[in-house]
């Protein structure tokens, strides 16, 4: 079947070893079959794992599906219950404040920890390590230790806030408090976008600096109007993955709270997650995936429309 | 290189990152040093830090859950996802890399695209699928899609295949070698760099994963640490004993620091790719 779709390519470009065409036709043709034996995985992969499945949930979401009778066509009717349900209103603004808060926080506090790593210091290599380690403690565990640190009798937090006076409150438990506990311990997690900042680091020139330095400027100018600029496009990388990533947490307000006390939490793969699972309500979930898509979508397009701005492209001469 | 000789602003970074990696460290400390307390002294206000260490503390957990059930579990399930990416990834790799066919740039444009899908996206109907397949509760769902590439893997492995030069392979197919035994012969061998890194962070991801195994697995006796544990401090048989939780927590989270411990490099390696060539 392959065979008839190959395109013959003009030899006249290959060195003329004297050789018949035809040899050489049925070699470019026997290379592309093997290409697509080679590639077979990946575009299996890419059919039933993302594309076949991504269709398909935009089709679900258009009916009503319990997985115990057939699917029922039902339209729009999902996405308006979506923006009348109150919950699922308040689910997309916690998301939305945890994205807000939680994404730029963690590229300021990963950009200023790179910076202070990139130097020939003694114990470096411990120091990013120490830095990294955090990150890859799996969510489940980070969320026990999180939720054990925000006890609010007994956890490290209040016993540290009362050292210097002041009383905690009980976090997890307190509706005005969960969200805030659950951004904080959400920039534990700065270490691979402080890797990235560090690797992006190594390629900023040094005579930019020295440049900066003759006319005067301070460590924190020369930051601010060399390093931040050259590592715009770093940025705009660690922005774009940190905005899908915040509306695919999951672990951890799964396991701190459960999106409670009163869907204080409730981050939209949550709320997904309730719907799907324990609802059994699959088309609806599927539109809250698409709902959540199409921000992301959105955003990102936002992001690099804005680009022109504030991202720095490297011309010749940077170097 | 002596004290003396550092300059202030140095002694003044070592400050700032010494504090901030003691607050960064200071969780990590607490879950080791609760794991090892008694049950009585983990509800003393303010905390204590001196006390003798409880160490069976850890071989209660393993009496109260069947932890050898979930580090097995989780040891299958991560061993064969581990493998199947490798395989999957270099092999198709190699097709994008080496081999010349019509399409095959756009399906590659198309698989990159595909790093921006969200997985919540897919969850729904996969789950659907693999239901109606009877595979709920068996580790297929969670092992079966490592045999089928993941795109940015795929990504790191061509981009050190198109690295390898070419004469190499030119010389094997003279002397009669297919592409299959290029591929294995050849560029595998060749590309331990690229192994170690994709190894290590699918063992991670593998091992941290937690929304496939918890709605893909019911029974107890399939749980893998990350879920077993999610359920712990609700479990009537751990329940509210903070102690054995953290020590439970603290094995939970040993594997995955040792592997970023012992394969640093290659962990970096692999993140500064990720940032940089994108």
């Amino acid at each position: 079947m392959t065979q008839q779709r190959v395109v013959v390519r003009p030899v006249a470009d290959r060195p003329s070893v004297s050789r018949s065409p035809r040899p050489r036709l049925t070699m470019t043709r026997r290379q592309a079959l093997w290409c697509y034996v080679f590639i077979a995985p990946a575009v299996l992969g890419l059919l039933l794992f993302s594309l076949g499945p991504m269709i398909a949930s935009l089709g679900l979401s258009f009916t009503s599906y319990d997985m115990l009778t057939s699917p029922i066509w039902t339209g729009t009717e999902n996405y308006g219950a979506l923006f009348a349900d109150p919950i699922f209103r308040k689910s997309l603004g916690v998301t939305l404040i945890y994205g807000v808060v939680s994404v730029p926080a963690t590229l300021v506090i990963a950009l200023v920890l790179a910076i202070l790593l990139n130097a020939k210091l003694p114990g470096l290599k411990f120091f990013r390590s120490a830095y990294y380690l955090p990150s890859v403690i799996s969510g489940v565990a980070v969320a026990m230790v999180w939720k054990w640190m925000f006890n609010g009798e007994y956890g490290l937090v209040n016993a540290a806030l009362a050292k210097v006076g002041l009383q905690g409150p009980a976090w997890l438990t307190d509706e005005q408090w969960a969200l805030r506990a659950l951004i904080f311990m959400s920039l534990w997690g700065f270490g691979g976008t402080m890797l990235i900042y560090l690797a992006g680091l190594q390629g900023v020139p040094k005579e930019l600096y020295e440049a900066a330095r003759v006319d005067g400027a301070s460590t924190f100018r020369q930051h601010l109007h060399v390093t931040v600029p050259m590592l715009s496009t770093v940025t705009l990388f660690n922005l774009v993955m940190g905005i899908i990533n915040s509306l695919q947490v999951f672990a951890e307000p799964f396991v701190l709270t459960q999106g409670g006390p009163n869907n204080s939490t409730l981050l939209l793969s949550v709320y997904l997650y309730q719907n799907a699972f324990e609802y059994l309500k699959m088309g609806y979930a599927s539109a809250i995936a698409w709902v959540a898509f199409a921000i992301i979508l959105v955003l990102t397009l936002l992001v690099f429309r804005s680009t022109p701005m504030w991202v720095h492209t490297a011309t010749e001469d940077d170097r | 290189m002596s004290r003396r000789r550092l300059p202030l602003g140095i002694w003044i970074r070592l400050v700032v990152l010494s504090v901030g990696c003691f607050a960064v460290l200071m969780p990590v400390v607490w879950m080791v040093l609760t794991s090892l307390k008694s049950a009585g002294q983990v509800f003393v206000t303010p905390p204590i830090w001196v006390f003798s260490p409880q160490w069976h503390n850890y071989a209660e957990v393993f009496e109260l859950v069947p932890f050898q059930r979930y580090i097995l579990n989780t040891a299958t399930i991560v061993g064969l996802v581990v493998l199947g990416t490798l395989l999957s990834c270099s092999f198709s790799a190699y097709g994008f890399a080496r081999l010349k066919a019509p399409g095959r740039n756009a399906i590659f444009m198309v698989l990159m695209a595909t790093l921006m899908l969200p997985t919540t996206v897919t969850l729904v109907p996969t789950y659907i699928v693999f239901n109606h397949l009877g595979w709920l509760n068996t580790f297929k769902p969670l092992i079966l899609p490592a045999y089928f590439g993941t795109a940015f893997f795929i990504f790191l492995f061509r981009q050190f295949f198109l690295g390898i030069p070419r004469e190499l392979e030119e010389a094997a197919r003279i002397d009669g070698a297919g592409y299959l035994r290029i591929w294995w012969a050849i560029f595998l061998p060749l590309s331990w760099p690229v192994i170690a890194t994709v190894t290590v962070f699918t063992f991670i991801a593998a091992y941290n994963d937690f929304f496939g195994p918890v709605i893909y697995l019911s029974d107890e006796s399939k749980y893998t640490i990350a879920v077993a544990l999610s359920y712990f401090s609700g479990s009537p048989r751990i329940g509210p004993q903070i102690h054995l939780t953290m020590a439970a927590t603290t094995i939970a989270a040993l594997p995955s620091i040792l592997v970023f411990l012992l394969a640093q490099r290659y962990f970096i390696r692999g993140i500064a790719v990720s940032g940089v060539n994108k």
